[in-house]
């Protein structure tokens, strides 16, 4: 039978035999997690000591699973930790035992008895009412419908992953599938958006650690993603940055800057107008990260960055500050780069506006044009 | 662009890769952010815990850091929820906390500026139950039952 989360985490935790120092550290892993600082430790302890477990719904909808993926690979708690001991996920595609109506038994009833109290996680964009439902299905029933069903109860979303958060390649023009984001479609609960292509696994259990620790939703910003992990963009927490400010760009990803590992900007690095983690949790268990490996970051976390230009040209310029009156800027790089920022996403805003949709007949006349 | 043209470092001697031999500067202010917390140590005994985690640190910070505040005498492990390790490092009262998974995966590292560090301590909960353990454990032992009984000598 389902385990019910009627247990306080403390409770639940010292049934596994976890010590009190055990506990101790796992508060300073979870302050860690969260971005906060270890002056929190205490308590963090004494609300994770009475949270209850909340009753987790996972919808996956048009996704590539690569944000399960992601999760699964989260060391900081384990999916382990998270499912026994921070959460009780009643309902997930990918990771559950049980299959067909049973599956679809154990969502109704995770809705039943966790009425206004459970939180959905939804993966993947949905194809909007007025799209044909025919493009994505669970069961025989539309994404939409799903949704739409399962949020009615719900105490909050949470959106992970760009697909589910902004549309992302599912809403890449031409958008074929009518593909909408989470926001988008639910209006009347909180929406946490927690994008990334895939979104970083520890900021996924961060935010479920948040709602557990403090009872309720994280501080957002104007897309609706946490602020703890999304506050600062990529440039400003990135250790190439003095580079930047020294005017010091890698040209090419073989000449000496590159190997010097100055400032990827000229390959196209969007780090200034992307807000995530990545400088500071880093990936595969805090190996590395996107920039430190010599990539550019390709703004992953921000709306349609699939349609916002080429991955491999600059971040726009404008005219009045070419490359001498940006070198000239050295020490003033943060106040340049906060204004690039923004004028870059200015320009995105008009390019947005002035884009001209493609048709599928349009793609697959230049895929049969194009020699092999 | 000649003003462009990128004024290249002699590679550090020693170093195989250039990039990861550069000074980043991310490990300076790190250390004057110790030196005030042991300010704050030495005036008032206020401990400090740096979460090494949040740092943008670039390759080879980390290691720059570590080898400035090099190695004290004590080295502690304590098992639970998987190994912690816990260094002195050669400045007393700074201590390289390493709390790992039990897959030995990192879960965070952290510098506590402090007289002992809050892991090393026994919580004040097991504290209080240390003398009732005592005596459960010796009452268990046998050895309580022949109070006067001596070691027989040979």
């Amino acid at each position: 039978m389902r385990k019910r989360p009627d247990k306080t985490l403390g409770e639940s935790l010292r049934d596994h035999g976890l010590s009190r120092r055990g506990f101790l550290k796992l508060c300073a892993a979870t302050a860690s997690l969260m971005a906060l600082p270890p002056s929190m430790v205490p308590a963090i302890a004494a609300a994770l000591e009475q949270a209850r477990r909340p009753s987790v719904i996972w919808l996956s909808f048009q996704e590539c699973t690569g944000c399960t993926e992601s999760l699964t690979r989260a060391h900081a708690p384990t999916l382990e930790d998270l499912i026994l001991d921070f959460i009780s996920l009643d309902y997930h595609h990918t990771l559950q035992a049980a299959s067909g109506d049973a599956a679809e038994e154990a969502r109704f009833q995770a809705m039943e008895e966790n009425k206004g109290r459970y939180l959905v996680i939804v993966d993947g964009s949905i194809p909007g009412p007025d799209a044909n439902p025919g493009f994505s299905t669970v069961a025989g029933h539309s994404n939409y419908d799903i949704l739409m069903e399962t949020v009615e109860h719900a105490a909050a979303v949470i959106a992970v992953g760009t697909c589910a958060a902004f549309g992302g390649l599912p809403q890449a023009r031409p958008n074929p599938t009518g593909a909408m984001s989470v926001m988008e479609l639910v209006r009347d609960k909180p929406v946490i958006n927690v994008p990334g292509c895939p979104p970083i696994p520890m900021v996924i259990t961060g935010v479920v650690a948040h709602y557990l620790v403090f009872g309720r939703l994280p501080e957002l910003d104007g897309y609706g993603r946490p602020l703890a992990f999304y506050g600062q963009s990529i440039h400003d927490r990135c250790y190439r940055r003095p580079f930047y400010d020294k005017g010091l760009f890698a040209e090419s990803f073989d000449d000496e800057g590159a190997k010097q590992g100055w400032c990827l900007y000229r390959l196209g690095c969007k780090g200034p107008t992307t807000y995530n983690a990545c400088a500071t949790m880093k990936w595969n268990d805090g190996t590395s990260w996107p920039v430190e490996a010599g990539h550019p970051c390709l703004g992953c976390s921000e709306p349609k960055f699939w349609d916002a230009g080429g991955f491999y040209e600059p971040v726009s310029v404008p005219l009045t500050l070419g490359p001498t009156t940006l070198l000239g800027a050295g020490a003033a790089g943060a106040v340049v780069g906060g204004g690039l920022a923004t004028l870059a996403r200015k320009q995105r805003k008009e390019e947005a506006g002035a884009r001209q949709p493609v048709t599928v007949d349009e793609l697959e006349q230049k895929l049969s044009t194009t020699p092999p | 662009m000649s003003s462009l043209e990128p004024k290249i470092d002699p590679p550090a001697p020693g170093g195989s890769c250039p990039g990861a031999t550069h000074e980043h500067g991310h490990a300076l202010p790190i250390l004057h952010e110790i030196r005030h917390a042991l300010e704050r140590l030495l005036a008032g005994g206020e401990s400090t815990c740096i979460d090494l985690h949040s740092m943008p640190f670039g390759p080879g910070d980390l290691e720059r850091l570590t080898a400035v505040l090099g190695s004290g005498e004590v080295q502690a492990r304590v098992e639970a929820l998987g190994p912690t390790l816990i260094r002195e490092t050669a400045i007393p009262g700074v201590w390289l906390v390493d709390y790992r998974s039990l897959e030995d995966q990192r879960l965070s590292y952290q510098i506590e500026i402090a007289a002992i560090p809050e892991i090393l301590r026994p919580r004040p909960e097991d504290l209080a139950e240390s003398l009732g353990v005592l005596e459960a454990r010796l009452a268990e032992s046998g050895l309580d039952a022949t109070p006067n009984a001596s070691p027989p000598s040979s």
